[in-house]
């Protein structure tokens, strides 16, 4: 007589013989077995100075243990009126989910286009920011899986930096490391850039020690901060390696350099 | 112009054949000031004469770029133009977005000729009444479309609209020969001397009046392109003062022909 | 004994068990692909001097069953391009389909204008992107090979996620693991595979396709090669593996009952 109790639990007790159960429900949510993600690692790092702003970014593509390129830039100019961006302004790094990351720059660099259109001027480092963080809110429910950064000079003239999290939330910085290798760089640039935990010796004793002054750095200096910085991540994460791209932004345009990596 | 039964709406023949609607807003481009355009095997070119409503005004803009590979110059409703070139605007971004690739010119223009012939046919529509001319190169090669409030396209190699155009366009008939193996520079200068012909009696080119738009190709390949630029003010001195030394010559021509 | 006109016919639930109306259910929530189904295995590609030489063999896997052993994994597009496929086969066949409508409306009309690899392969990431996005995969790895806009060797990959990278070697699935690094020897950089002639490149390849049947269970001795120059393409559909060596398998100690 057990099969007069409907297997059905909400129908549990004395039942008709034939399962009255709702036609459409087949009980249970279908899984999803399909993941719209994926890392492809690499790191990204941004360093604004006085006059100059340096974004860079290794060229590798993995998954998971497989490189799937060596050279896939992830460091784009942004907004120029030509195919090759020759007289674009504004520069964009992306890491992370590198399809969203492609969709991201392709978005915010029409929209940049858009605006250049528009108004017939280029769009400011710091309206390109507040636009971008919309765009990431705008899929704050399938969010773009990057980590971007946004630099360029601001209307003084000044580097500028803003960094993001995968919804939109940003800020302005003088330096930010984004990616796989994130944790590893941003210590080594909070001590170098920001001059974190350096102190005048002899200054005096414990909380008493006097800070080392915080001066910005001249280009040169910074530019081999970031090849420091790459080729001590690239010893340390395997994620990182092969080429490193920098895009050197000054009020003369932008400078791009490529240099190689440790391929191991 | 006197009023008809037929001209109501752009959806209805006359008994001639005729759509008045469409034949008014082809009127409408030959208010507008006049635009050259020409191209040759290496350049497409557009030169604009710019009108100001009133002495405190600005200058119209007469010339637009729409892409990196190509811009228009535009006679009749502005802001017809506007809507249609923010139209192209959006077809060129998506053609480089979706593949990665500068639109070919022939489609663009077909693209904004249907939009245009649509107008024509639906009740309660109006014609633009705008007529372009449309300069740049894709891969093959440099090309100039006119394009017509009636949805007419057709490619040219060398085009005057606007008002007293037909001047310019005699003068292009005449000098048609010579456009195919210009270089840049002359054919700005061809492109001046049309604009130049048209000009009412009391008028002079300055440097105030004139758009030059300049598209071409260096080599092979669409990387090797020199984008479609456009010359306002100071930067169209150089090919304005030419002109205005080289039409003395040609005026004492013209006068001793005339003589004999 | 029930009444009830709804169990008039039905088998008792008592003797048969509940009865399964699933099989009654069409109106149900829409379904998007989950797996693949039946799948084909690598593609492997290496550019050269000239072009770009890409192979996949001839086998639909059904699971672990060699389900189809004369599919053709490599697409012709307008004559310029190839496509390899790799992953589910029905969502190939949709998206062969797709690109066979997309050559035919860029061939129609105007002449001159034909998408090369390069915006072949932006159209196509674009549409797995879109697919992805909308949680309705189409469960691919693909390779397109081809020429660039500047008719330089093309060879790119893009997958069911919409992610995308260019290489001088590429190899999907488990030719990522077994034929890459045989292709990154002979073709470690651009320049390297820009000296390469189209023998030694046919030689990596077939080496490569020769690798993954002695180890990939998934694998056929069957296979399609095709090169891709600016002469046009050369797809051969029903290559044999040739040399195999076997000699090594009665060596193999430790699998299975066969312990020394």
């Amino acid at each position: 007589m057990s099969a007069m109790f409907s297997q059905n639990p909400l129908m549990n007790g004395p039942n008709y013989s034939f399962n009255q159960a709702p036609a459409t429900a087949s009980g249970g949510n279908t899984e999803h077995s399909f993941y719209p993600y994926t890392d492809n690692g690499g790191s990204t790092l941004a360093i604004s100075g006085n006059d100059f702003t340096i974004i860079a970014g290794d060229t590798r593509s993995t998954s998971g243990y497989s490189i799937n390129s060596r050279y896939s830039p992830k460091v784009f100019k942004i907004g120029g009126t030509t195919s090759s961006q020759d007289d674009a302004n504004l520069v964009l790094s992306v890491v992370g989910f590198a399809a969203d990351g492609e969709a991201l720059k392709e978005r915010l660099d029409a929209i940049v286009k858009m605006y250049r259109y528009q108004h017939g001027k280029p769009m400011s480092v710091k309206a390109c920011a507040q636009r971008l963080s919309t765009i990431l809110y705008g899929k704050r429910f399938f969010p773009y899986y990057v980590t971007a950064i946004l630099g360029g000079l601001d209307e003084e003239g000044k580097g500028a930096v803003y960094s993001y999290d995968p919804v939109g939330s940003y800020e302005r910085e003088q330096c930010r490391a984004a990616g796989a290798a994130a944790s590893l760089i941003m210590p080594f640039l909070d001590n170098q850039v920001n001059f974190k935990n350096q102190y005048i010796p002899g200054s005096g004793e414990g909380h008493a020690l006097q800070e080392r002054e915080n001066i910005p750095l001249p280009k040169d200096e910074v530019e081999d901060l970031v090849k420091d910085a790459f080729d001590s991540a690239v010893e340390r994460h395997i994620e990182v390696g092969d080429g490193l791209q920098m895009l050197i932004i000054t009020k003369a345009g932008i400078e791009e350099k490529y240099l190689p990596l440790k391929k191991d | 112009m006197f009023r008809n039964n037929y001209d109501n709406d752009s959806v209805t023949f006359s008994p001639q054949g005729r759509i008045f609607q469409v034949e008014y807003a082809s009127e409408a481009v030959k208010q507008g000031s006049v635009v050259v355009g020409i191209v040759s095997k290496t350049h497409a070119v557009l030169v604009a004469l710019k009108r100001n409503a009133e002495e405190l005004s600005s200058y119209q803009k007469k010339i637009i770029a729409i892409d990196e590979h190509l811009g228009l110059s535009l006679a009749g409703l502005a802001s017809d133009a506007r809507v249609l070139s923010n139209f192209m605007k959006q077809q060129s971004l998506s053609s480089r977005l979706t593949y990665g690739r500068a639109i070919p010119l022939s489609r663009l223009v077909n693209s904004i000729g249907d939009r245009a012939q649509t107008n024509t046919q639906h009740y309660g529509k109006r014609p633009y009444g705008v007529g372009l001319l449309v300069a740049g190169v894709d891969e093959t090669g440099p090309h100039l479309f006119e394009f017509q409030p009636s949805g007419m396209t057709q490619e040219m190699v060398a085009c005057a609209i606007g008002a007293r155009s037909q001047m310019a366009r005699t003068y292009l008939e005449r000098n048609l020969e010579k456009f195919v193996d210009c270089g840049r520079e002359e054919l700005v200068v061809h492109g001046l001397k049309a604009l130049k012909e048209s000009l009412a009696q009391d008028k002079e080119l300055t440097v105030e009046n004139c758009s030059v738009g300049v598209v071409g190709i260096r080599g092979e390949g669409m990387k090797a392109i020199e984008g479609f630029k456009l010359f306002d003010g100071q930067n169209v001195k150089q090919w304005v003062d030419m002109v205005a030394e080289g039409t003395e010559e040609a005026a004492e021509e013209e006068s001793m022909e005339v003589d004999s | 004994m029930n009444h009830l006109p709804q169990a008039w016919g039905r088998p008792r639930d008592d003797v048969y068990g509940a009865y399964d109306s699933s099989y009654l259910q069409n109106g149900g929530p829409t379904q998007h692909t989950q797996r693949p189904i039946v799948t084909g295995t690598s593609v492997v590609a290496l550019k050269f001097k000239d072009g770009v030489v890409i192979a996949a063999d001839n086998l639909a896997s059904y699971g672990s069953l060699a389900r189809f052993t004369d599919v053709k994994r490599l697409r012709k597009f307008a004559e310029t391009s190839v496509v390899g496929f790799g992953g589910d086969v029905s969502d190939m066949q949709y998206l062969d389909r797709l690109l066979n409508s997309l050559d035919i409306q860029e061939a129609y009309g105007s002449s001159g204008h034909t998408l090369n690899a390069q915006n072949l392969h932006t159209y196509l990431s674009k549409v797995l992107y879109k697919r992805r996005s909308d949680f309705n995969p189409l469960w691919n790895q693909l390779l397109v090979a081809g020429l660039d806009g500047e008719s330089k060797p093309f060879l790119a990959a893009a997958d069911l996620l919409g992610t995308t990278f260019s290489s001088p070697s590429l190899a999907t699935g488990y030719g990522a693991h077994l034929a890459q690094p045989l292709l990154r020897n002979v073709a470690p950089d651009e320049e390297a595979a820009s000296k390469l002639s189209l023998e030694q490149a046919l030689e990596a390849v077939k080496e490569s396709m020769k690798v993954l049947f002695y180890r990939d269970a998934r694998s056929m001795d069957k296979y399609s090669i095709a090169v891709i120059t600016k002469d046009g393409i050369d797809l051969k559909e029903n290559e044999q593996l040739e040399k195999q060596s076997w000699a090594f398998a009665d060596q193999i100690r430790g699998y299975g009952t066969q312990v020394n």
